[in-house]
């Protein structure tokens, strides 16, 4: 591919739009398996299990830590306007506005994402999804959909998990280590975080990161090509792609969510 | 059951004789430039078994392929015998979504690996096309599974995984799940390749048993000479896209083809060369070096 050709800039041009109109093919299909894959909820009750479960540690650990940090930051800057009791407050709104979902569908991409990816890309190889095509069985239905569906319910509640903990770190700093009221940290708190607008907003972020990370995660590891460089050149692909998705959508999503 | 003439895979019904269950006409099939298949017929007739054999990369992989409708071809038809046994014929080629998937119903096929569902039993991995296709109770899906395993010898590895058995019982795991929902058709994709030899003629047997008992319609893909030839009634020979040729495996072995010679006798040089094209020897060696 040289750039500077017009038919070699028309063909790549071409491909790319065509993978974009298949990925967005696939994910309407998804959506559309939405009832098709509650009928059948154990197959997405295990999804949820294995993608949320297994990442509650990962989760609950860097919440517990990003906790901790916000807990003195928020500290070192509002005791300059001797307002230190808000810390609690800040610590909520930073977490559950911003920090809880971003960071929850970061380490989603890299602790569940990157499973996914590598467990279809492997199926792939293993001719799996074409001994199930044979079988009269679409992959898509029965391997995907419920795997979707079971990272977009437990993406929303890991990052609340993460932000719970985080609060309960910031709660550890300020109020045990640093000496801040208990009553005036948990009262700014409830006082100034608003279900709708503030814990709202996270969560529609949380649900928006988890269908575009599972989503990433599942369509490279079904376009994996099914050689061993491929699924790991897949991996890599669903942990970058997804990381950006999350970032690029964090701020589009922000943007909205100011001017409404 | 479908109605006849409703559905468009119907709508180019055309009759096949009685004795084939699969007709392909004149079928070509290529990734851009390369051709695989070039204007290939070909019969399968029903309750036997048709070894497909050729050089590796010859297309008969594809075949398979072609006749479960993963794959379409650029020209011509497969034509698959209509369920109730009548002369109408479906295009497996034009077939789509549920149309399909009845038509796959109607065969199994036996992947290179097994292809086993990793993360499911043994039990569970024949159990699936039946738990998927079937309302079966609890009780009989396991009575169906130990059937079937039982055909195959291996109702005692029923608790086991896949990471815990040899190639060759995957293999034989794997054709019980092809056969657990009792198709009319199985394909075999190289069932032989990397089997010990104990294992290999327990599979050519177990082949050719299913085939008689249950009334399958067998093929097999193989470059494995001797096993095939016991097992095969007909014996397609493929080469360079085309059929080289066909017949009852002492026809083919007798075959004054020089292609089909060189393959039967597996001598290295003919009509398929030894050496991939390369620059004349003496330019390469006496000649003056870059």
């Amino acid at each position: 591919m040289s750039w500077y050709r017009p038919a070699d800039v028309g063909f790549s041009a071409r491909q790319t739009l065509a993978e974009w109109g298949h990925g967005a093919r696939m994910l309407l299909h998804l959506f559309t398996l939405f009832g098709a894959s509650f009928k059948r909820f154990r197959l997405v009750r295990d999804q949820v299990f294995f993608l949320g479960n297994h990442s509650l540690a990962i989760i609950s650990v860097s919440g517990l830590f990003v906790g901790f940090v916000l807990g003195l930051q928020g500290y070192y800057s509002l005791q300059r306007y001797a307002s230190s009791e808000a810390v609690g407050l800040l610590v909520a709104l930073s977490l559950v506005r911003e920090l809880g979902p971003v960071i929850t569908a970061l380490l989603f991409a890299g602790r569940a994402g990157t499973s996914l990816t590598a467990e279809i890309g492997l199926m792939k190889a293993g001719e799996q999804l074409s001994a199930m095509e044979m079988m009269a069985v679409d992959p898509v239905q029965r391997i995907l959909a419920p795997r979707f569906w079971g990272g977009v319910i437990a993406m929303p509640l890991l990052a609340a998990v993460f932000s719970a903990v985080g609060i309960l770190g910031g709660y550890v700093v300020a109020v045990l280590l640093i000496g801040i009221d208990s009553g005036a940290f948990w009262s700014q708190m409830q006082g100034g975080v608003d279900v709708w607008s503030d814990v709202g907003n996270g969560v529609i972020k949380s649900v928006v990161f988890g269908i575009a990370v599972t989503f990433i995660a599942l369509l490279q590891g079904y376009e994996a090509q099914a050689t061993p460089e491929g699924v790991s050149r897949a991996t890599t692909r669903t942990v970058v792609v997804s990381s950006l998705s999350v970032l690029g959508l964090d701020f589009v999503l922000t943007v909205m969510m100011f001017s409404i | 059951m479908q109605k006849a003439g409703l559905r468009p895979a119907f709508a180019f019904m055309k009759p096949i004789p009685n004795d084939a269950l699969v007709e392909i006409r004149n079928l070509t099939f290529g990734y851009g430039e390369r051709i695989i298949l070039d204007d290939v017929s070909l019969r399968i007739p029903r309750g036997k078994v048709t070894a497909l054999m050729g050089a590796s990369g010859g297309g008969k992989t594809t075949v398979l392929r072609l006749i479960g409708g993963q794959w379409k071809a650029q020209k011509g038809q497969v034509l698959l015998q209509g369920p109730t046994g009548d002369d109408s014929a479906q295009d497996v080629g034009a077939l789509q979504g549920r149309d399909l998937h009845l038509a796959r119903r109607r065969m199994g096929m036996l992947f290179q690996f097994g292809a086993l569902f990793t993360d499911l039993s043994v039990f569970e991995n024949v159990a699936f096309p039946l738990r998927e296709h079937t309302d079966l109770s609890e009780d009989l899906i396991r009575d169906v599974v130990l059937l079937k395993l039982n055909a195959v010898g291996l109702r005692g590895a029923r608790d086991l995984m896949p990471s815990e058995i040899s190639g060759g019982m995957a293999r034989r795991v794997a054709l019980a799940r092809a056969i657990a929902l009792d198709p009319e058709l199985v394909m075999y994709d190289e069932p032989f390749s990397g089997l010990d030899p104990i294992s290999l003629g327990t599979a050519a047997r177990l082949i050719r048993q299913l085939n008689d008992v249950m009334g399958l319609t067998s093929i097999v893909v193989s470059h494995d000479l001797d096993e095939t030839f016991q097992i095969a009634d007909q014996v397609v020979v493929l080469a360079n896209g085309k059929i080289a040729a066909q017949g009852t495996p002492d026809e083919v072995r007798h075959s004054t083809d020089p292609l089909v010679h060189q393959f039967v006798s597996g001598q290295s040089d003919g009509p398929v060369r030894f050496h991939y094209p390369a620059p004349p020897v003496d330019q390469d060696f006496c000649g003056a070096r870059p």
